[in-house]
């Protein structure tokens, strides 16, 4: 029997507001144990949380980016269980009224397009974090993480393939990333993804029994549990084994889930509203402030390249797919609107470099300087080829493309006079391909072009070069 | 006279006029302590004398007096229990923002006052150190939540102090001891350090041996806080001042549904006795319905135990406090055996009955049943005094309907012990101000209390109406014979 699959994301990302959601305490990763702490963040006794409203605002953009509908009245609750991370044993969330609901993410994979249903968007706290002593009968924490701002995203199921899975997610990651709230680094955890996944006959309407994966630490991972998945869930219904409702676990080195804990222990969570926060409202002056200040997603931003740029649809994906490299890109054009070439040098050579250096902010590069690199190819002053060394030395020694041409007397030869030496000793050279090329062949031209720049050191104006060529041989 | 008998206020003008001196005052109060402190059993644990005697007394609007605090205040470096086990050892890194007010107004904290075990209860029995003992009677309760304090300042080992007030653990303490407390609107104090019972209805407020010492203290600790989101930012009016303003064609309801079998003749008899006083002070009265009051107990302990179940969750001997896991010893070091020990040891009786109620209430499918039914109710209670408040000023009604209690009388009835708060307890679902002060005196020598309500924010006009009462009586200057 054919299956469909069902899939359906929750996201949590942390919200990189100055401070943490309920207290004063610096919100940042990597600082010592137990240092970004105070009363509200330990839950001592007494202690009483207040709302951040930067982290209030930066929820709002990214809600009102996914188009979903802001509540009119944003209520807090309590999430009660029980776990040392955990200060207060509650956890300040949204339970009924999440701050926004009914949004929608449009995504493309192969070519065809489809929107994904965003079921709701809610803010809540992070807890803190444990750390397992080796060897030892007793474990450690770290509250520095606990009342970090934390949005949840969750999709509504309708999600068919690991592949489509993953384009929501990269196309998720993207637009936080250009709404500039949240690092969304999965490796320090401040992007997360829980996966629910069902299988059920091609056709039925009725979902089938899920399992929730967890513990999936890049997109990667998540493609690769939820296709493990799909066949592990796809042999049971095959051998008539009914799927257990339960969390599953991703073992990244053995490329499989595990079950963690069937649904059966699964908590009452008494939730109430927090006593401790008022309602809070926006006016609708307010919601459209913060919609003004929304930058160009990157969508709309994709278009742009495309239709006012006249950029190829496939360089536009990679420009946009980092928003520091489309601004760069940008700031190019406002010193010199040579979009087409800029936008090579972008995706290809700056961009390998970028790579080599595993970032882009990495690189000595300003706008300016590659603008004037490109200025000078298109000039003629160098070509193609000595312009992408130059470029590894401009990198290499932060110094500016003028310069380095200048020292290493790396000019392109166009002058006829200059180039005559040359041009008669590969003529003289190759015989048979200029006997070719008298005998109509235009491709052995190209041939000895190619000879003239190997013998010019790569100087020798290509256009210049074969002009003087076929003139040469008419005589 | 030994300085420990007067109010804040004169002792603040005999200082001024160099007729007193600090010293004096801090060695009178530890003299009090060591004669009656062992009868009474007011404080959680001795107070610190030696600081208390560091203040300087010049300038500040308290004049460097010390105060007495309940043991659910935090104050940086001290002890800070909730007078539970749970807590044992629980020293607050933080001044709670009542105490940061009260140091900024030039007052020292003398001590921490025993109370009901995270003021659960109405008669101090179920603080885990002792009961604290009515001054006005040994064998009598002196009230809770608060009877730390309210005994406290009744026997003139304090000169003031401050409780706090859930369903009328000021209030009922304090008509039971003959001292004054306050409640003050929901949102006027801040409850920024206040060891929650629960939030949505705890209020910090003043118990002081007059009117005018109220209103003084008050003063000191109002105002808005941003670190309470629940505490209100308009500002504060000079108590002192409302104390001058005239109660001539002041109206005044009396609801009727507060005048009920069960509630004792003689206090009935002190309440209408006060009318009368009122009345010929240009008093107008009418009698009002606040049809909904049958309700407020069920209520309130739904809505207070689903917030104290909640709140009490922390308590769990991670981070601080007690931890017991000595079965733990024996099976490997587990967490869940660790947080049933700790709880299970740490909490007395009537904590875990309301952990468990609030619990209950809080549970899927109970939830709608209970919860949030109790949150409807509460807005007809409160919608009640909406009514009530657009035809009069203020409210008057008894603060308790019995005068103190026998010890243990009780403590095994628990029902008959929440029916103590009948008349205290809407005031707070409906968060609205009420102050208890002295209006007479039983047969057997025990305090009555009357209790004035007013409209939210409405503390100035209880002021004025409490101070001419008292201006005109002398229950006041009643002192318990120790």
């Amino acid at each position: 029997m054919k299956y469909e699959t069902v899939i359906g994301l929750e996201v949590h990302v942390q919200l990189n507001t100055k401070t943490k959601a309920f207290c004063g305490c610096a919100n940042v990763f990597g600082s010592r144990e137990n240092t970004n702490i105070c009363p509200v963040c330990l839950g001592l006794p007494g202690s009483l949380p207040v709302l951040n409203a930067n982290a209030l605002k930066s929820s709002v953009k990214v809600a009102l980016a996914f188009n979903c509908a802001i509540r009119n009245f944003i209520k807090f609750d309590r999430k009660h269980y029980y776990y040392p991370d955990l200060p207060k044993n509650f956890q300040i969330s949204q339970y009924d009224e999440p701050l926004s609901e009914n949004g929608y993410l449009d995504i493309e994979t192969a070519g065809s397009k489809k929107r994904i249903a965003i079921k709701r968007i809610h803010l809540e706290e992070d807890a803190g974090k444990l750390i397992h002593a080796e060897h030892a009968p007793y474990s450690f924490v770290d509250f520095n993480r606990a009342g970090t701002p934390l949005l949840e995203i969750v999709s509504e199921p309708d999600l068919n393939s690991p592949q489509e899975a993953y384009a929501y997610l990269s196309d998720l990651k993207l637009t936080l990333k250009y709404l500039d709230i949240s690092d969304c680094d999965m490796e320090k955890g401040s992007l997360r993804c829980d996966a629910n996944i069902s299988l059920r006959p091609a056709g039925e309407k009725k979902l089938g029994v899920k399992t929730e994966l967890k513990n999936m630490n890049s997109f990667k991972a998540v493609k690769a549990g939820l296709e493990f998945e799909i066949k592990r869930q796809t042999k049971c219904l095959e051998a008539s084994l009914s799927i257990v409702q339960e969390t599953r676990l991703w073992d990244e080195k053995k490329q499989e889930t595990f079950s963690m804990r069937s649904k059966e222990e699964a908590h009452d969570y008494r939730y109430f509203p927090e006593p401790d926060l008022p309602l809070f409202s926006f006016t609708l002056e307010e919601i459209d402030e913060i919609r003004k200040q929304l930058p160009e997603l990157p969508k709309e931003r994709r278009k742009r390249f495309v239709s006012q740029l006249e950029i190829p649809e496939k360089s536009a994906d990679v420009l946009i797919a980092d928003k520091k490299i489309a601004d760069f890109f940008e700031e190019c054009l406002r010193i010199d609107n040579d979009s087409k070439n800029i936008a090579n040098w972008l995706i290809g050579p700056v961009l390998s470099h970028a790579n080599i250096h595993e970032s882009f902010e990495a690189l000595q590069l300003s706008p300016a300087r590659l603008v004037e690199l490109n200025a000078f190819v298109r000039g003629g002053a160098v070509s193609n080829l000595v312009a992408k060394s130059v470029l590894d030395e401009m990198l290499k020694t932060g110094k500016a493309a003028k310069d380095i041409i200048q020292e290493k007397n790396l000019g392109q030869i166009s002058g006829a006079d200059e180039l005559k030496d040359v041009i008669e000793s590969v003529i003289a050279g190759n015989k048979k391909s200029v006997e070719d090329y008298l005998a109509g062949k235009e491709n052995a031209l190209m041939f000895l072009v190619g000879q003239v720049m190997r013998m010019s050191g790569g100087k020798a104006n290509p256009k210049v070069a074969r002009d003087l060529l076929t003139e040469r041989l008419k005589q | 006279m030994k300085l420990n008998f007067l109010t804040g206020h004169e002792l603040i003008e005999s200082l001024r006029s160099k007729k007193a001196d600090s010293g004096q005052i801090v060695a009178d109060l530890k003299k009090r302590f060591d004669e009656v402190e062992p009868k009474v059993k007011a404080f959680a644990r001795p107070p610190d004398f030696k600081d208390a005697a560091n203040f300087e007394s010049q300038g500040c609007v308290l004049g460097g007096l010390p105060v007495a605090l309940k043991d659910n205040i935090c104050s940086d470096g001290d002890l800070t229990e909730c007078s539970s086990r749970v807590l044992g050892g629980f020293i607050a890194p933080y001044d709670a923002t009542v105490v940061k007010k009260l140091k900024e107004n030039g007052a020292v904290i003398l001590g921490k006052t025993n109370m009901d075990e995270f003021a659960f209860g109405s008669s101090c029995e179920t603080s885990c150190f002792y009961p604290t003992r009515n001054p006005w009677n040994l064998d009598c309760v002196p009230g809770g939540s608060s009877g730390g304090s309210a005994a406290s300042v009744a026997a003139d080992e304090s000169i003031w102090a401050l409780g706090s007030d859930t369903g009328g653990s000021i209030r009922q303490p304090a008509s039971l001891c003959g001292v004054v407390g306050m409640k003050p609107t929901y949102g006027r104090v801040s409850r920024y350090g206040l060891i929650a019972f629960a939030s949505s209805l705890d209020q910090i407020g003043p118990l002081t041996k007059d009117v005018r010492d109220n209103a003084l203290l008050l003063n000191a600790i109002a105002g808005y806080d941003d670190r309470d989101a629940t505490s209100v930012n308009i500002p504060v009016p000079d108590y002192l001042r409302s104390l001058e303003k005239d109660i001539k064609g002041m109206r005044i309801g009396i609801p009727k549904e507060y005048f009920i079998k069960g509630m004792d003749p003689e206090v009935e008899q002190a309440i209408r006795e006060a009318i009368s006083k009122l009345k010929s002070l240009g008093a107008e009265f009418k009698e009002v319905s606040l049809p909904h009051t049958e309700y407020a107990v069920a209520v309130y302990y739904i809505i207070a135990t689903a917030e104290a179940s909640s709140n009490l969750a922390r308590f769990d001997g991670v981070q601080y406090g007690l931890r017991v896991h000595e079965k733990a010893k024996e099976a490997g070091p587990e967490l869940v055996s660790m947080y049933k020990e700790t709880r299970g040891k740490g909490f007395g009786a009537e904590a875990k009955r309301r952990i468990i109620l609030g619990t209950y209430v809080l549970s899927s499918g109970y939830y709608d049943a209970y919860y949030s039914r109790a949150l409807k109710v509460r807005t007809l209670i409160k919608e009640d005094f909406d009514k009530v408040f657009r035809e009069c000023d203020l409210i008057l009604t008894p603060t308790s309907p019995t005068p103190a209690f026998k010890i243990g009388e009780r403590t095994d009835d628990p029902l008959s012990m929440y029916l103590s708060d009948i008349y205290t307890i809407s005031v707070n679902l409906a968060g609205l101000p009420a102050l208890s002060l002295p209006c007479g005196l039983t047969k057997n020598g025990l305090p009555i209390g009357l209790q004035v309500l007013g409209k939210p924010f409405g503390e100035e006009d209880i002021y004025c109406l409490a101070y001419h009462y008292e201006q005109n009586t002398q229950w006041h200057k009643m002192k318990p014979k120790l």
